[in-house]
């Protein structure tokens, strides 16, 4: 059943990416625990090493099935992402006033985070079969919009609301991408800006509170404004060419929040200034066009629409949170891919960079 | 990438692919600007900010809501207490500062290094408080010298401010620091070490209201610490105000009364069911909680065997003695055990199995009906009643009047009390019940107990007509600008079991108890005001032949009780007394009911006369 082809057309360029990014996540790592010694536990950079490599493995092993065995297995994922879900609404151990974990004891995972790829692969499944020149029309809409709306209600449950946003953001890319029917378009964004207010105007007063802070943290200086402020002031005093490594001192003195998952991006550049940051910024752009090339070789629906699937939640991660340590987005809990701190981020992460090569492998079937 | 392109029916994504990658670009764009503004543009300037993080948060601490009584007379408020902090980043060098600091507040420079470093204050820009609530001297001193006191900050704070000492000390109770289990827990998540929290009393059970919510503001300092500007500010949010239901001057006439004597007094407004009055004696001074408490201090207040701590109002548990009797009186009534004129002599005892049980008379009060039975107390009508109804229908009874369970009053440890009956003796002690127990049942000993507030309510039901109310404690609820959020409207919590016509029957004897020339209170008769009431003594030894003569220790002495409302024909106060080892209920306890009877009327009367 192995294609000794498959080795001679491994795609070890994009795996060199990826381990670039995963050196820099490690270091960068190295650089918080170290900067607070005593007072973080140093096995963290232990357990994320541990991470990166159960990555690459199920990143190989993802790499020797098919791809069209998603195609296959589709809506089973699917299922096991939603019941997953499910069980954390139940299950699920209460960290500052949400549920978004289950404990295994060795390992505690975020469900959410695998929800992501579990809703990629059946949009790309459905939309590989529906899509065609003229664009999607509302009753091919119906299928995806279902499959969205499902985990997208568990996750702003935990309550998790960045993490549900993120969702549908890479639901609606994909759609888009896929191409909407010009009708139906107009008709659609018709309707969100009818139905938006009327929804407001029956949120209670306390919900639209927690709004205006998730769009403007001003609206919060003991809180994330707080934080905001601590991670531009990080991201600026790095300057043209960066304190050095382990030079930070925003970092050092602890005044920069969740410095080691979401907000580890204001270290790097406190540290590696501007250079270092664009140089981070294009090692990602190179990434996700690498991603992109795959998708643009690729002969089948499926297999492009997953690809780019993928490529969107990537790319939306990395956008949003950047874009939020530098005051740009609204704070919200959404890590930096291969970089922040988490097993639940990097293993779904490595899960993308499997089918991303399992995609770029297969093309010499075609041939 | 080494994939020949070839044409294929499904290219349709490729131009896609295009249009998305350069949205991407794009959206990088973005960062890039807005990466170059921050660290080249506007570098130097987050650079300076970054060197001493010059950026802080600050915290702004909620003022506590402020008690009142029920007419507004300010009962609780804060003062301002000065605190000295050291910010040891600031303070360099540190040694040298707290060696100067020391001198001004006399606390040993080794002494303030260990607490620092308890506090992992060192090398750190959190503020650590050496000394709270300083006086003026220290202050002045401090304020003068601050030049070479760089890194000490000047604190005011805001300290509870309790305005009578030892005044309703366990109805509005005390505040304390924050314990470290409470800290852990979500609930408490806007509390911080060293915060105070409601331990005691309305203190504690209206802590959420009375907290208000704390605020902070974002400042940047200069290389000193010193604030340059405020950037950003939440403001605090005030704590609400309550209102109480009780009387200042009733209050105080109370504990004034209980002075020097251990018990309490429990006064109701017996229409609404609201405490006009809640004193237990000895009470405390709740400033002492304020400041830190000795040890020493502390372990007098623990170690007292008066029991300063305990509210014994609402959680002393007594017999009632012949407070009692109402219920027997009425389970009789009700019963068809007897009617208003059924008589039953009375020799000074009653010889029941092999035993004698004795009247407080020991001449007797020959025939007797049960009106002039109640104003005399006397014992020998109750017993024969009683043994008529058997402990279970009487418990029946006293269960229904309000005994053997807590009246909800808005306290923790509220007491619930004993109604005893067969089967619960049979339980708790496994033995039969004797009926010559019922006998001391029936006029309050045996294993009754109640406390003062039962007592209370259930006086205060008689006199209205037959409601028991929930006592209320606290009015209402105010926000800072004088907005209701909280309204405690009455609530019956039960009815006497028991017709208009027996009411106004046992009415007519507690009216006697005072009025009439043979009633066990004719002391405490007040022309001006018809007073109602019972009587009380109750053994706290066993029940076997005493000689009255003989001075007892103090600690056998019997409880004095005496649950009264007046005036008679139309209550507005329904009051019980209780004096721990006070011995006659009605020399004892009787004239301190009548003092807060006439306290309460008169200043209902002449409201104006005080002002």
């Amino acid at each position: 059943m192995f294609d000794r082809r498959l080795l001679y057309s491994f795609d070890w360029g994009f795996l060199i990416i990826v381990f670039t990014l995963c050196f820099v996540g490690g270091l960068t790592l190295y650089s918080v625990v170290e900067a607070e010694g005593f007072l973080f536990n140093r096995n963290i950079y232990i357990k994320q090493l541990i991470w990166y490599g159960s990555g690459f493995v199920i990143a190989i092993i993802i790499f020797f099935f098919n791809y069209k065995l998603f195609d296959k297995l589709a809506y089973i994922i699917y299922g096991l992402s939603i019941i997953l879900l499910i069980c954390v609404l139940i299950f699920g151990k209460h960290v500052a006033g949400a549920r978004r974990w289950i404990d295994l004891g060795f390992f505690s995972f975020q469900p959410s985070e695998f929800a992501k790829i579990g809703l990629i692969i059946p949009l790309a499944k459905h939309y590989a079969k529906t899509s065609d020149s003229e664009g999607l029309t509302f009753s091919k809409l119906v299928k995806p919009l279902t499959l969205t709306l499902l985990p997208f209600f568990l996750i702003a449950r935990q309550p998790d609301l960045g993490t549900a946003m993120l969702l549908v953001l890479i639901a609606g890319s994909m759609t888009i991408f896929v191409k909407i029917e010009k009708k139906t378009f107009s008709v659609l964004v018709a309707a969100g800006a009818v139905i938006s207010p009327i929804i407001w105007f029956f949120l209670k007063d306390y919900q639209k509170l927690r709004v205006f802070t998730f769009l403007s943290p001003e609206r919060d200086p003991l809180g994330t404004g707080y934080h905001i402020i601590q991670s531009k002031i990080a991201i600026g005093s790095g300057m043209l060419a960066g304190k050095g490594f382990m030079e930070g001192k925003q970092n050092a003195l602890l005044f920069l929040p969740e410095h080691h998952t979401d907000f580890i991006f204001s270290v790097i550049a406190e540290e590696w200034g501007f250079i270092g940051s664009i140089a981070i910024l294009f090692l990602f752009l190179l990434l996700i066009f690498w991603g992109f090339n795959i998708a643009y070789s690729c002969r089948d629906s499926f297999g492009a629409i997953l690809c780019v699937g993928v490529i969107i939640m990537i790319t939306w991660q990395v956008v949003v949170n950047i874009g939020m340590t530098m005051g740009l987005m609204p704070v919200v809990g959404i890590p930096l891919p291969f970089i922040s701190y988490g097993g639940s981020s990097v293993l779904t992460v490595m899960i993308g960079v499997g089918i991303l090569l399992n995609v770029s492998m297969r093309g010499f079937m075609y041939e | 990438m080494n994939l020949n392109i070839k044409n294929s029916d499904i290219g349709w994504h490729k131009k896609r692919v295009e249009k998305a990658a350069i949205l991407i670009l794009a959206a990088f764009f973005v960062l890039i600007i807005r990466l170059f503004y921050l660290q080249v543009i506007k570098g130097e300037k987050f650079e300076e900010l970054s060197r001493n993080n010059r950026i802080r948060l600050q915290q702004i601490p909620p003022i506590r809501g402020l008690i009142y009584d029920r007419d507004g007379k300010l009962l609780v408020d804060n003062r301002p207490s000065f605190d000295i902090s050291i910010i040891s980043k600031d303070a360099a060098p540190l040694k040298q500062t707290l060696a100067n600091l020391a001198r001004y507040i006399n606390i040993p420079a080794d002494h303030l290094m260990e607490k620092i470093k308890k506090e992992k204050g060192i090398a750190s820009y959190k503020p650590i408080v050496l000394k709270t609530d300083i006086d003026r001297d220290m202050l002045a001193a401090i304020e003068v010298n601050k030049f070479n006191l760089p890194g000490v900050v000047l604190t005011v704070s805001l300290k509870r401010n309790y305005i009578y000492e030892d005044c309703a000390a366990h109805l509005i109770g005390y505040l304390g620091e924050i314990g470290a289990a409470k800290l852990k827990d979500k609930k408490y998540s806007d509390f911080k070490p060293g915060d105070f929290i409601g331990k005691f009393g309305v203190e504690k059970k209206y802590e959420d209201f009375l907290r208000g919510k704390r605020g902070g503001r974002q400042i940047e300092v200069n290389a000193k610490g010193q604030m340059i500007k405020v950037l950003n500010t939440v403001k605090a949010k005030l704590g609400d105000n309550l209102y109480l239901t009780i009387n200042l001057p009733l209050q105080l006439k109370a504990e004034e009364l209980l002075k020097n004597k251990a018990g309490a007094i429990v006064a109701i407004n017996p229409n609404t069911g609201e405490i006009l009055a809640i004193a237990s004696s000895p009470a405390f001074n709740q400033n002492d909680f304020v400041k830190s408490m000795s040890h020493h201090k502390w372990r007098s207040l623990i170690e007292n065997k008066l029991k300063p701590m305990v509210n014994k109002a609402v959680q002393g548990e007594y017999p009632p003695g012949s407070v009692y009797k109402i219920i027997t009186a009425a389970a009789a009534l009700e019963e068809g055990i007897i009617n208003p004129e059924t008589k039953f002599r009375c020799s000074g005892k009653l010889q029941y199995g092999n035993r004698t049980y004795r009247c407080w008379k020991k001449k007797g009060h020959g025939a007797i009906k049960v009106e002039d039975a109640i104003a005399e107390s006397c014992d020998v009508f109750f017993y024969e009643i009683g043994q008529r109804l058997g402990v279970d229908k009487l418990a029946k009874y006293a269960k229904a009047f309000g005994l053997g369970i807590p009246t909800g009053i808005e306290l923790d440890s509220e007491a619930a009390g004993l109604v005893p009956t067969s089967t619960w003796k049979k339980r708790k002690i496994g033995r039969n019940w004797q009926s010559g127990e019922t006998l001391s049942v029936s006029i309050g000993q045996s294993y009754n107990l109640t406390t003062p507030l039962q007592i209370a309510v259930m006086t205060a039901a008689i006199a209205n007509g037959g409601i028991r109310y929930k006592p209320i404690i606290v009015k209402k609820v105010c926000e800072a600008d004088g907005t209701v959020i909280k309204y405690n409207a009455s609530q019956a919590t039960g009815r006497l079991p028991i017709s208009d016509y027996t009411i106004n029957i046992i009415k007519n004897g507690l009216f006697k108890v005072v009025n009439s020339g043979r009633g066990t209170a004719r002391l405490i008769f007040f022309p001006k005001i018809a007073i109602s009431g019972k009587t009380g003594t109750s053994q706290v030894a066993s029940s076997k032949e005493e000689d009255e003569d003989v001075v007892k220790e103090y600690h056998l002495r019997p409880h004095a009780w005496f649950a009264a409302y007046a005036p008679s024909d139309n209550p507005e106060i329904a009051v019980s007394v209780f004096v721990e080892h006070g011995e006659h209920g009605s020399r004892a306890a009787a004239p301190l009911a009548k003092e807060v009877i006439k306290q309460y009327l008169s200043e209902k009367e002449m409201p104006d006369l005080r002002r």
